[in-house]
């Protein structure tokens, strides 16, 4: 597959497919299913300074196309992660690529200095785009200035490259992109989801306790394209795409957009095998547009011939 | 182990006003070897609707390859399941989730089972299991009225079945736990499927007596990693401890959980 092998800031990956964080837990469950080996890496659950029980049920609201999800970055804390979770995950040979949340500036840094030590995490993705948390996250994520500072904070105490994570929730994009390279990023994961709402017929009341929650799934892949085509042509950093991927055609609408690798997140739920399939069929699929390598789509839709 | 694969329509019938008795073959039918556990179902093959359905299985046949469902079409997902006409096929993940423990009950015992609407049907295959084993059953079901009322006939076959209503339609008004009461009926294990408040008010009635429940939550994956279903441990209501429903359930031993 060497159609498929790339190299990115921290991470020297088999191939360019990996499961959405959030969307895959700590991969115990999907392991049970297939052999996580197969994975270019794992982005896992977002991880928080303590535990974090979430919000209350329910949780998940289902919309067209797409889901409505309000977990609040339920996680065993970095001391269970440190100690459980990433010893465990060792036994693969698959790069782990952590998730960072808090709701202030010290729990981002506490938390990144402890998980870059890790040996299997390859690099830190810095989640300053959750929209299910009452303080911190989304605000780190729509300002740009708090946004680059956080960055440049992250990186001066992790020890793996830094992925910033963009929230799609905001006016300008490219401008959050700019922030954040200057704040000394190492590459970019776009997009997280888009807030949103469900009602119920019935009661009148919205479906999830939380009221909003963060969309995702195929009704989104439209605007993540787009904010990929643009923020790729406005940055040099390496971009993470993601948003409603199902399939290997897809994940090639994504390199063409600007992506450098793909995350592949609700579709996890639809079909535990999604992952394994894609990067089974990514081969041929590249082959036959054309190409000997999957990094010659990056930009297409944007690059001169 | 828990296994995707396309299972063909054997048949499909509503049986009572909009609930629906769909029987599936495939391999995976090999996997499933105790009562209570669900499959997770993908109604469409696109991506609407996108997620897929848990649903309970009521009805095991080793033999043929086979297995049943009982469900009420209601939303648009089992609405567009209940049009599938036999000889289709349908993506079936699972078996998922964990049983009724059927040893908990021992020969000669007598176990209550007690189910209420759609959480009806796991408890007929739960049902089978335990007269095998040499278990008395006996049945208490509670339907909203006379329209949605099944397989009252199919438990009698098995062992003493008593029917409630909501409206009094059929059987007896009221509620499962009335006849409970009334008839002052007396067991070593109880087992149960239905509404919360239904599960709530056996928890706090027989807390002396081996009760097992089976919960119903909106779930996203179905495999315990999408984090939709949880909830808190009984033993720590507000803390961070917590059960997947489908994955860590979706039964429980009373008292495990906070309901």
């Amino acid at each position: 597959m060497k159609s498929l092998q790339i190299s990115l800031p921290g991470l020297e990956l088999k191939n360019p497919i990996m499961p959405a964080s959030g969307c895959f837990g700590f991969g115990r469950e999907f392991s049970q299913l297939f052999d996580l080996s197969l994975l270019g890496a794992i982005m896992i659950k977002a991880t928080t300074f303590e535990p974090r029980f979430g919000n209350p049920t329910p949780r998940v609201a289902e919309t067209t196309a797409g889901m409505l999800n309000a977990i609040g970055l339920q996680n065993p804390g970095l001391e269970k992660v440190m100690n459980e979770e990433l010893p465990w995950l060792d036994q693969f040979d698959v790069p782990i690529i952590a998730n960072v949340a808090g709701s202030q500036e010290e729990d981002y840094i506490a938390v990144a200095k402890d998980i870059s030590k890790a040996p299997n995490v390859h690099a830190l993705e810095l989640n300053i785009s959750c929209p299910n948390v009452k303080t911190g996250g989304i605000a780190f994520g729509t300002i740009p200035e708090v946004a680059k500072i956080l960055t440049k904070k992250v990186k001066e105490v992790s020890e793996v490259p830094v992925y910033v994570k963009l929230s799609p929730n905001v006016t300008n994009i490219v401008e959050m992109a700019r922030a954040v390279e200057d704040g000394g990023a190492d590459g970019l994961t776009m997009i997280n989801t888009l807030v949103g709402m469900r009602i119920d017929l019935k009661t009148g009341k919205p479906i999830l306790a939380n009221k909003t929650g963060g969309l995702s799934g195929p009704a989104i892949k439209p605007i993540a394209i787009r904010m990929i085509h643009e923020v790729s042509q406005h940055v040099s950093l390496p971009i993470i795409g993601m948003g409603g991927v199902q399939s290997a055609e897809d994940v090639i609408e994504y390199y063409y957009a600007g992506a450098s690798a793909v995350a592949v997140g609700t579709a996890n739920f639809v079909d535990p095998f999604v992952c394994p399939t894609i990067i089974e069929e990514l081969p041929e699929l590249v082959r036959s547009l054309g190409f000997e390598h999957i990094s010659e789509c990056t930009g297409r839709s944007w690059k001169n011939g | 182990m828990i296994k995707k694969e396309l299972c063909q329509i054997v048949s499909q019938a509503e049986i009572a006003e909009h609930i629906f008795k769909l029987t599936l073959q495939g391999e995976l039918v090999r996997e499933m070897n105790e009562p209570g556990q669900f499959v997770h179902l993908k109604v469409s093959d696109y991506a609407e609707p996108l997620l897929r359905r848990p649903i309970s299985i009521s009805d095991i046949n080793k033999d043929e390859n086979q297995f049943t469902m009982i469900y009420r079409a209601e939303g648009r997902g089992t609405a567009l399941l209940s049009e599938r006409k036999p000889g289709d096929f349908v993506d079936v993940l699972g078996p998922l989730g964990n049983a009724f423990p059927i040893e908990a009950a021992s020969t000669g015992e007598t176990a209550l089972l007690v189910g209420g609407g759609i959480g009806v049907p796991p408890l007929y295959e739960l049902s089978k299991r335990l007269v095998k084993r040499g278990v008395k059953v006996i049945h208490v079901l509670g339907f909203q009225s006379e329209n949605v009322v099944f397989y009252d006939e199919d438990f009698t076959k098995l062992g003493e079945t008593y029917v409630a209503t909501v409206d009094g339609s059929y059987g007896t008004k009221g509620f499962v736990t009335n006849i409970i009461e009334d008839r002052k009926l007396t067991f070593d294990v109880l087992y149960s499927c239905g509404p919360t408040p239904m599960l709530k008010a056996l928890e706090n009635n027989y807390k002396d007596k081996k009760v097992y429940l089976s919960l119903e939550e909106r779930m996203g994956c179905g495999i315990g990693a999408c984090f939709a279903c949880v909830c808190h441990t009984a033993d720590d209501p507000s803390g961070h401890t917590y059960k997947k429903v489908c994955s860590d359930g979706p039964v429980f031993k009373a008292g495990e959980v906070l309901l």
